[in-house]
């Protein structure tokens, strides 16, 4: 009877989700069209899968093993039951390697039962929680139904009359595990995430991500620039169908595992926010409805079951409720934790950037302070509405060399808006006695310089951003020089990554851009500075986000620490998973409010290490870290400690003898 | 009563004026401060009195600085069926006098109501405009407006802002010309979106050159000195009853009934006591 209840079973069930898988394509493609290579894209899937997905899976062994056994028991396990039973091909060997993909699975899957026992609160419960036992029966029912072809069984135990009641039974498995793997796959069950899943790893927004074989370095965290001179194309995301087609089907492959909402700052300050719940209510305003299932987390401060919205109907409504509120995409300061986090390889912080840039530049709705500072940046190519003219004012005493002068030189120093702020000024003072110390041939842009456009991009206004960058671009095409070198992780970030898409046919606007940091330990290394031991306390490194998610940069700030003779005592969260200090993103101009503020998070981080002294690398965690009340520990940036420990290089390691009274003499006046 | 009123408030037409404006500290063109706020108030009326339409009116040249500068306006119109994909460009060249061509075209128009900003960014800058349209017009004029209220019979209630936060309600029967300064709302932000989308209905004037304008020469403003307000006082209480008192007005006179020449001799009197003229 199995026999021929089995082939029936298994291919209704296949055609329920071709059924399903084409209309949950047409879901996706509600969304605007963005170009992918299609078979390019399918063929890279498993390498992707392989490579970089599992990269972020394997951070947590437990579960990339638990994965791993599932996952591929399943795949192999489908396969071969398809040929097996839904062909009825029945051969032994077969039916072996069936067995033992169902083993694999089944193993699997009481891992993942042990891990939905008391499951963290970062998972979503409901369907997810049957999720187990229906990878149990699947696996089990394939077992069973396997044994009798091996031989493992008498052939006639499901025959007779109890036999009939047995082969029922096992069919009745058999049939919620194929409810479960492949109809719920494409219909919108938990399995949803391996379908869409395996096809945004084909064709994601950003394949420049991905690793290559050849060793690509797999970063790719500028944002996307607008097309502003088309003037049909949208400003950004109003509703779910104005994401591409791609990013779509990005946020349906969520798995709702919450990595991104155990590390996104402002869901732990309480602030409306939270990734995961983000990204389900774009896959509920996609298939539209409420959001009412969902079964995770909430937005703090927000319960679920009160938004609800459709394909073409306003994410942020205009008045009253819809799918998401304003102050949730506020929230975000765009430190990427979610993005690293992410084992789907979902981009959180272009859906929310999008959706700002909707409410920015058609609706004028970027609160609090955000519309006085894009108007100032309008205005006077600052935020704080200084006088472009004073940009070098702190620096009237150093005689620094301009850029307009000397048309040529080895480093351009960008200085970045710190350069109106009292705090960074320091830091700059600090950096420049260094450059000068080690003999650098740098120059400033000094007047010539803007903002980079950071918090104006961050806030969604493109149309300031790109006005700044491009005046920008034009001003830096003047000159030549070899690298650009700033204290400001996030002019590091736009120059970088973000100016290259923007430069003309005969502008080149892809610059090397390099963090002080990294600038001062290439000078420490070719032997050009030293530094007298280190006589302070404990000292722990605050990776800013802009610096190491962003851009990569981890080791250098440490190798300077290191030169220093500082050992760094690590926080629990740092590197890669370095927590945000609340400064990204325009956060600290829409201010939305919290429980706590992250700053305070952060500075509580540093106290867990009991460091004396928090070494920064950014202008943004300077301030913010800085302005923590009765903190426990000093805010420094790396440049002020190097100016600080500086001493004269040993005559006999000078490279030039006769130039040493000249640069002694620079090192002096440069006092801080 | 309360329906009552809510019946009888109607839209009405409301032109609103606006210039050029340029920013104190790097001088580029931009909506001016005043006149955004004059065009907020109209926002305002329109959400409130259902049936307001709202036209926007500037003279002046059509360059690409001004037209920048004017889209400001346009943009801070973001919701849909706001009348304000549009405004009108008297165009004229720079250096012509705004107001004949502004008279000449509200006189035409006929709006019931015509909000304007006290005084320009640019240019003289003197604070007349709003006077000479008005005695043109021969409309009344309200300045320093804060709020309108409503519109009931042709008879509009403003809530006039007078110093000290003091504000004086008045009703005014319609046409009538108001100004705004910085008691009104702040305008909200200007969007992108929308201020690319629109559109100039570009009119032309018979342009007059502003005679006066034409002898004046133009120089970079001076900061001038301020009289310092000396509170001799013991505590924070007398200090903070001198900041918050009305003025008192001590020393001045009411003068009632006078002929003008007795009127500009008082006048001549007093700028000559307060060293205002030497």
């Amino acid at each position: 009877m199995l026999e021929t209840l089995l082939p029936i079973l298994i291919f209704t069930a296949l055609a329920l989700a071709a059924i399903g898988a084409v209309r949950r394509m047409r879901l996706w493609r509600q969304g605007r069209p963005s170009p992918v290579s299609f078979f390019k894209g399918l063929a890279a899937v498993p390498r992707r899968y392989l490579v970089d997905l599992h990269h972020v899976v394997g951070r947590d062994k437990m579960i990339s093993n638990t994965h791993v056994a599932t996952a591929g028991g399943f795949v192999a396990a489908a396969v071969l039951m398809i040929v097996v039973h839904g062909l009825g091909i029945t051969n032994p060997l077969l039916g072996g390697l069936l067995l033992l993909a169902s083993t694999s699975m089944f193993i699997g899957s009481l891992f993942v039962a042990r891990r939905r026992l008391n499951p963290p609160a970062r998972l979503s419960k409901g369907p997810w929680m049957r999720l187990p036992k229906s990878l149990m029966a699947f696996s089990l029912g394939v077992f069973l139904i396997t044994l009798p072809m091996v031989g493992l069984l008498p052939e006639g135990l499901l025959e007779g009359n109890g036999g009939w009641l047995l082969a029922l039974v096992l069919a009745g498995v058999v049939a919620w595990g194929l409810g479960e793997m492949f109809f719920g796959m494409t219909w919108g069950g938990p399995m949803k995430h391996a379908f869409a899943g395996a096809l945004h790893l084909a064709f994601h927004r950003r394949a420049e991500r991905f690793s290559t074989k050849n060793g690509g370095v797999g970063r790719s965290t500028g944002l996307k620039a607008l097309d502003l001179e088309d003037e049909a194309a949208p400003l950004g995301v109003e509703k779910p169908a104005d994401f591409t087609w791609n990013q779509l089907l990005g946020f349906d492959a969520c798995v709702q595992c919450g990595r991104c909402e155990a590390v996104c700052p402002a869901f732990a300050a309480g602030q409306p926010l939270n990734p995961k719940k983000l990204i389900q209510d774009m896959v509920v305003g996609m298939a539209g409805g409420s959001d009412a299932a969902y079964a995770g987390s909430p937005y703090p401060g927000k319960p679920v079951g009160e938004h609800a919205g459709t394909p073409h109907g306003p994410i942020v409504a205009l008045e009253g409720k819809s799918l998401v509120d304003a102050d949730t995409l506020w929230s975000c300061t765009t430190c990427r934790a979610c993005v690293e986090e992410c084992p789907m390889m979902i981009e959180h912080v272009d859906a929310i950037v999008d959706m700002r840039r909707h409410l920015t530049l058609e609706r004028g709705k970027t609160p609090n302070k955000g519309a006085e500072v894009l108007d100032n940046l309008i205005a006077t190519d600052n935020p704080g509405g200084f006088d472009p003219g004073s940009r070098l004012n702190w620096a009237a005493d150093l005689d620094l060399p301009l850029m307009a002068d000397l048309k040529q030189v080895d480093v351009l120093l960008w200085l970045g808006d710190g350069a109106f702020d009292m705090r960074n000024q320091r830091t700059l003072r600090a950096l420049i006695k260094v450059l000068k110390a080690a003999e650098v041939d740098f120059a400033v842009l000094g007047n010539e310089e803007r903002d980079s456009g950071d918090v104006a991009r961050r806030l969604g206004d493109e149309a300031t951003f790109q006005s700044l960058a491009k005046r920008n671009i034009a001003t830096l095409s003047q000159y030549q020089f070899l690298q650009i070198v700033t204290c400001d992780p996030h002019s590091f970030h736009v120059l970088g990554n973000e100016y290259g898409e923007l430069g003309g046919p005969d502008v080149n606007a892809n610059y090397k851009v390099r963090h002080h940091s990294t600038f001062i330990a290439e000078l420490f290394e070719a032997g050009r500075l030293s530094f007298a031991p280190w006589k302070g306390g404990s000292v722990t490194y605050h990776d800013p986000c802009y610096l190491g998610r962003y851009n990569g940069e981890f080791e250098a700030p440490r190798n300077v620490l290191k030169a220093l003779g500082i050992e760094v005592k690590e926080m629990e969260r740092s590197g890669f998973r370095s927590r945000c200090c609340g400064g990204g993103g325009g956060a600290p101009i829409t201010d939305i409010p919290g429980k706590q503020r992250i700053p305070d998070m952060r500075m509580n981080d540093v106290k867990e290490t009991g460091a004396e002294l928090v070494a920064v690398g950014c202008p943004q965690c300077t301030a913010m870290l800085e302005g923590v009340v009765d903190a426990s520990a000093e805010v420094r940036d790396i440049a002020e400690l190097v100016a600080d420990a500086l001493v004269e290089r040993p005559a006999a390691d000078a490279p030039d003898a006769s130039r040493r009274p000249a640069a002694n003499a620079t090192a002096e006046e440069v006092t801080v | 009563m309360q329906p009552d009123r809510q019946q009888q408030q109607q839209g009405i037409d409301v032109a609103v004026l606006v210039s050029i404006g340029r920013h104190p500290t790097t001088g580029r063109p931009r909506r001016a401060e005043q006149d955004a706020r004059g065009l907020e108030l109209a926002l305002a009326m329109e959400a409130e009195l259902p049936g307001t339409r709202i036209s926007m009116l500037h003279a002046g040249p059509q360059d690409d600085d001004s037209e920048a500068a004017l889209r400001g306006y346009l943009g801070m119109s973001t919701g849909a069926g706001m009348g304000l994909e549009s405004m009108t460009l008297l165009e004229q060249p720079e250096g012509s006098d705004a107001i004949p061509a502004l008279a000449a075209h509200l006189a035409n128009a006929a709006p019931q109501l015509v909000i304007t900003g006290a005084r320009a960014e640019r240019g003289e800058g003197s604070g007349l405009l709003p006077y000479a349209l008005a005695e043109r017009l021969g409309w009344p004029l309200v300045n320093g407006l804060a709020a309108v209220e409503s519109v009931e019979n042709g008879v509009v209630t403003l809530l006039q802002a007078l110093p000290r936060g003091q504000r004086r309600r008045l009703q005014v029967r319609l046409p009538a010309i108001i100004s705004v300064d910085e008691a009104a709302p702040a305008a909200r932000q200007s969007a992108f979106g929308p201020a690319r989308r629109a559109t100039f209905a570009i009119t032309p004037t018979t342009p007059k050159a502003d005679s006066e304008l034409a002898q004046w020469q133009l120089a970079p403003a001076r900061k001038r000195p301020k009289r310092l307000k000396i509170v001799k006082s013991a505590s924070a209480r007398d200090r903070f009853k001198a900041a918050a008192a009305k003025s008192e007005g001590k020393g001045g006179q009411v003068l009632t009934d006078v002929t003008a020449e007795q009127g500009a001799e008082a006048i001549y009197k007093l700028v000559k006591e307060e060293d205002v003229l030497r």
